[in-house]
This record gives structure tokens, C-alpha cells and sequence, in this order.
């Protein structure tokens, strides 16, 4: 089975890189960009029958730092 | 003082710290690999030093602050053993969960390599006591992840109870309440973006940092 993990930052906490890939998407010419927030993909491999909490304490433990970022977990046990 | 350095893969500052040490004690540090699993008996201080541990990958510190050897610093720290993180060292002390926080991307993008003033908020730890509080301070930051961050009640606790160490005099990164340097609740662990082992001589253009090494030294021995 496959899981995605999603890396956020927490809202309010201030995203420098967003910041600059916003800024940077004007200077192309894009406008109507209201914000950008800048995250991580982290794609896991796993064992057939790893559980949801053991992924969650991956993302708890190591993944994500909780102080600043949230995480989503999007298991597939096809792909 | 028997001092550890801790040595991560991408650590490039952990030299200059032992050198920092030996000149103001006496005493070399023992070097300690991230693999191992024991400090050398009876340390009186762990050093965990600047640079760039395991790339940077996934997070500044992040890799560096689950290796074998942060085990026996956590539960060294937790025992009053002072525990000193400079730079790359701050962050892996506070992915380690030793000081609250984090430090994120510098607000202006940039690395930021340079002397900065630092004000001493408080003379009232182990690491502080050889400065006067309120005093004003040079001492190189070079860094890209220096932006302390933390939420409002905590940011409040540090301030109430006298945790903020060191601040910025003027902008450096965007930190959180010009925040450069804290203390744990216990006042043994000290994490600092600024590198006072390279403000230790006159050639190193500033000894501003030596201060830190001797009172601590005061303090470890007295």
C-alpha cells in the first residue's frame, strides 16, 4: 500500500517561500494570485496492513513538525 | 570540564566549538559521532555545534535531532547536564523537543552571514552570568533558517520567566520578538542562532563570545 502524507504550514505562521513564489508568479505576469503557502508531498511505500496510527505517528514523530505545520494523510492500497 | 561535542553528518562547526572550549578550559572535548549511543562519563557540558546536519533534509535539524545519540543528551539535559546548541544546533535542539519553537526560513530569503548586536536579556543563567543584563554584545549569525518562531502564550512564558537569553538589537530574520537565544524551563539548555565560539579572539575581529564559555565555565565548576 501507498500513503501521501501532506506537509502544511499552520495558518497565521508565516510562509517566506510562499511569499516569494507568490511574488514571483507576478513578476510571469499571473495576476489574481491572492496567496500561496508552500507545503511538502511526502510519498510512503508501506507494508501491506500498516495502520493508520502507525502512520500517524510517523508524521508525529518525524514528518511534520507540530509546533508550525499540520498534516494530512491520504492512504491508497492500490496504487 | 569535560566537555562532547556532538558531530552530525553536515556538522562544520563542531572544530571551531572544540576549539572555543579547550582555549577557554583547558580541556579538550571529546568528540562524539551522532551513532553513538553514550556520552563519556561524568560531562559537565554537551556542545551540539553549527552547520548543515544531514543536508538540511526535510527540516533544518529534523534528521539530526532523532539520531541515536540525542536519546542520551535528552536524558543527560534532563539530569541539569548543560546543554549548549549553537545555530544548526538551536534547531536541532528545539526538533528535539528540548526548547520550545522552531526556526523557519529567514524572513527576508536570504542567508544571513554577518556580525550582528545581540542584547543579554538575562545574566541569570549558566551560560550567561559573565555578561550584565541589558548589555550589548557582537557576535556573528551565519545562518538560513533563523527565524524563531512560536505561539503567542509561549513566546509570553519565555519572556515571563526570563528564558529569552539573547535578543537581536536590530532585524536579522524575522524572528519572533527579535528573539535570538532561550533557555529551557530549567535554565540548562541554551539554544543561539549567533555563534559566540567565532567571536572568541581578537583576530576573529570581535572575543564577545568568550564570555559565554568562561562563565559557564564558572558555573560548571563552582
Amino acid at each position: 500500500m501507498k500513503a501521501r502524507v501532506f506537509v502544511t504550514l499552520k495558518p497565521g505562521v508565516l510562509d517566506p517561500q510562499g511569499k516569494a513564489i507568490h511574488h514571483a508568479l507576478e513578476g510571469l505576469g499571473f495576476g489574481g494570485v491572492n496567496d500561496v503557502r508552500a507545503g511538502k508531498l511526502i510519498e510512503l511505500d508501506l507494508a501491506d496492513g500498516t495502520s493508520d496510527s502507525d502512520i500517524e505517528g510517523m508524521c508525529k514523530q518525524l514528518l511534520a513538525n507540530t509546533v508550525i505545520e499540520n498534516f494530512r494523510i491520504e492512504r491508497s492500497e492500490t496504487a | 570540564m569535560n566537555a562532547a561535542v556532538i558531530v552530525f553528518p553536515g556538522s562544520n562547526c563542531d572544530r571551531d566549538l572544540a576549539v572555543a572550549i579547550e582555549a577557554v578550559t583547558g580541556v579538550k572535548p571529546t568528540m562524539v559521532w551522532h551513532r553513538d549511543t553514550e556520552l563519556p562519563a561524568n560531562v559537565g557540558l554537551i556542545a551540539i555545534p553549527g552547520g548543515f546536519s544531514y543536508g538540511d533534509y526535510l527540516r533544518s535539524g529534523a534528521m539530526a535531532a532523532r539520531s541515536p545519540i540525542m536519546r542520551a543528551v535528552t536524558a543527560a539535559a534532563a539530569k541539569g547536564t548543560p546543554v549548549l546548541g549553537i545555530c544548526n544546533g538551536f534547531q536541532v535542539l528545539t526538533e528535539a523537543g528540548l526548547l520550545p519553537g522552531a526556526l523557519m526560513r529567514n524572513a527576508g530569503l536570504h542567508f544571513v552571514c554577518k556580525p550582528v548586536g545581540l542584547k543579554v536579556e538575562t545574566s541569570q543563567s549558566i551560560f550567561t552570568s559573565a555578561y550584565a543584563s541589558g548589555e550589548d554584545i557582537t557576535v556573528p549569525v551565519a545562518h538560513h533558517d533563523g527565524n524563531y518562531q512560536a505561539d503567542p502564550e509561549t513566546l509570553d512564558r519565555l519572556e515571563g520567566e526570563g528564558r529569552v537569553a539573547f535578543r537581536y538589537t536590530g532585524e536579522v530574520n524575522g524572528s519572533a520578538r527579535s528573539i535570538a537565544g532561550i533557555l529551557n524551563d530549567t535554565g540548562n539548555v541554551l539554544g543561539m542562532m549567533p555563534h559566540p565560539e567565532r567571536a572568541l579572539e581578537p583576530a576573529h575581529g570581535g572575543t564577545d563570545g568568550r564570555r559565554l564559555f568562561e562563565g559557564l565555565l564558572d558555573a560548571v565548576t563552582a
